[in-house]
This record gives structure tokens, C-alpha cells and sequence, in this order.
């Protein structure tokens, strides 16, 4: 059984239905206090959604100086998989752990709506069981989701096949449409939406499992 | 010796501003003409104890560089203020 780490920072507010996620996919989840420094054990370490450390300065700046990030960062080198959702990401980023950065949304208005994610990669821990060109319906949830990086990072990016997922219809002013990538081995992954949230038909869309189970390491295309 | 230093963070060329996009699509509404180009950007003021002025920009910039900007899309540039 997959053992699943979900980091709390002060602030994080997506870590129950992250760990739920893990366990109906089979995975053991526990939580991890931000000042933890021990990950050992684990195969995998999620960095929730929510304001960690209230999202003062820039999202994640603080974060990323949370005791725990020099052991996520020292877990991510030795090919530990690491996913951060939503404000994961943006603590991934500030992290230099994957490329680029997030800004305010284009218009300035927080978006909290289901979007059509495309699958553009298959090489990284969380999209290597789905198919590239699969369409999948995942919330998102954020006001600074709007990815950007330069030039010379997103030809290097999309040589490397690290942009994982792309909005089929973009809602935020993401550069490239990008929607998720992933660092250059693919084990680290961020992505804006929120997989978590789409783990049953009944509320709205299942689509989040195949995402989630590849990240657990389960081959389902659910 | 106390130095009173103000780091201006501004986005990098090149990288989108909503915010000052914003600010400048509104300002007609508001009887404003013939302003052009506005940026965003955030100012941090501090005191810096260093034994000269160069000295407390050094440290200042190191803060700048290390937590109060992101360099990926912004510049940060520290001055002695007044």
C-alpha cells in the first residue's frame, strides 16, 4: 500500500479531501505539520490547496521557508513524488521545484468554477495512466493561477514534454494555456486544478481519479 | 549604524500586469487623461543596522532577491530613502 504524506501549512485548507482522495484510491494518507523535517517512509508527498502562511507577500513565498520544504526539496531529489495542488503549486514554484510562476488571474476575479483540462504529457507521476489528448473536468479554485514563465522556459518546457495538463478553454490568462507541468524528471508536479475535488460522479466529476491514481501508482484509467 | 532602506519590487518585462492594466483601463472613467504605461508593484520599507550605506543595500538586496520578490517575474531594486 502506497504511503501518501499530505503537508499541513498554517493556512491549508484542501488536506482532508486530499488525504480522502488517497484513501479511497487505496493509499495510506497521514498527515504532516509544516515543521515536520522527516519524510522517511513515504512514497509520495502532497502539498495541499488553501493560503499557506496566509498567502502574505506572494503565495508560497512563506511556505517555501517552512521547515518541511528542505526535506520535500532533498525527497524530490532523490525521485520521491511530489504533487502540490493549487497553492501547492504556487509553493512548488516559489520553491524552484518546477518552472515559472503564478500571477492574479487575467481580470483580477477569483475563479471557482469546473474547467476541461487536456492531457499534454504522459511522463510525470501524475498523468503517466491517462493518454495524451484525454479531456478530463476538474474544478479550479484560486485568484493567482495564471502561469507564466519566459520565453526560453517554455520552449524548454514543451521540448521536455513537462507541461502535463493544458485548459481547453483558458480561464485565467495562463501562459500557453498551461494548466499543470512538471519539473524535468516528472516526478515533481503542480497543477492549479483541483483533482481532489473530482473523485465522484455524484459530485460532479470522477476525472480527478486517473490523475490521482497514477500519482499513487496505481495503473487504473479510471 | 541605522539605515532607512525602501526595496521597490516591480514585474519584469515582458511579464503580464494585470493589476496595472487595470488600474490604467479605469482611469478615463475616472477623469483621468494622458496617463499611459501603469505598472504595478510593491515597496518594502525597513531599517538595516550595517556600518555604511553600501553595506545596508547589500544586505537589503540579499532579502530582496531571497524572499521579497519572486526573480522568475519580478526585479527588485533597494535605495536609501529619506
Amino acid at each position: 500500500m502506497a504511503r501518501i504524506g499530505v503537508v499541513v501549512f498554517p493556512g491549508s485548507n484542501c488536506e482532508y479531501d486530499a488525504k480522502a482522495a488517497m484513501e479511497q484510491l487505496g493509499a495510506q494518507a497521514d498527515f504532516i505539520w509544516h515543521t515536520e523535517t522527516d519524510l522517511s517512509g513515504l512514497d509520495g508527498v502532497i502539498l495541499p490547496g488553501g493560503f499557506a502562511h496566509g498567502d502574505y507577500l506572494r503565495p508560497g513565498a512563506l511556505a517555501r521557508f517552512s521547515p518541511v520544504m528542505d526535506a520535500v526539496s532533498a525527497f524530490a531529489a532523490q525521485g520521491g513524488s511530489v504533487l502540490g495542488i493549487c497553492n501547492g503549486f504556487q509553493v512548488l514554484t516559489e520553491a524552484g521545484l518546477v518552472p515559472g510562476a503564478l500571477q492574479k488571474n487575467r481580470g483580477l476575479t477569483f475563479l471557482c468554477k469546473p474547467t476541461t483540462l487536456v492531457v499534454n504529457s504522459t511522463t510525470s507521476v501524475l498523468t503517466r495512466g491517462a493518454t495524451v489528448g484525454q479531456e478530463l473536468s476538474v474544478p479550479i479554485n484560486h485568484f493567482s493561477g495564471s502561469y507564466t514563465c519566459d520565453d526560453e522556459t517554455l520552449s524548454r518546457i514543451e521540448a521536455n514534454g513537462q507541461i502535463v495538463l493544458r485548459y481547453k478553454d483558458n480561464p485565467n490568462g495562463s501562459r500557453a494555456d498551461i494548466a499543470g507541468v512538471s519539473n524535468e524528471a516528472g516526478n515533481v508536479v503542480g497543477l492549479m486544478p483541483h483533482p481532489e475535488r473530482a473523485m465522484s460522479t455524484l459530485l460532479g466529476s470522477a476525472d480527478g481519479r486517473v490523475l490521482l491514481a497514477s500519482f499513487v501508482g496505481l495503473s487504473v484509467n479510471a | 549604524m541605522k539605515f532607512f532602506v525602501i526595496v521597490d519590487v516591480t514585474l519584469r518585462e515582458g511579464i503580464a500586469d494585470p493589476e496595472g492594466a487595470t488600474i490604467e483601463r479605469a482611469l478615463p472613467a475616472l477623469g483621468f487623461s494622458g496617463i499611459t504605461d501603469v505598472k504595478a508593484g510593491k515597496s518594502f520599507r525597513m531599517n538595516v543596522d550595517a556600518d555604511s550605506e553600501a553595506a545596508a543595500l547589500e544586505k537589503a538586496t540579499a532579502l530582496a532577491v531571497r524572499l521579497l520578490s519572486n526573480p522568475v517575474i519580478e526585479n527588485a531594486v533597494a535605495r536609501i530613502g529619506n
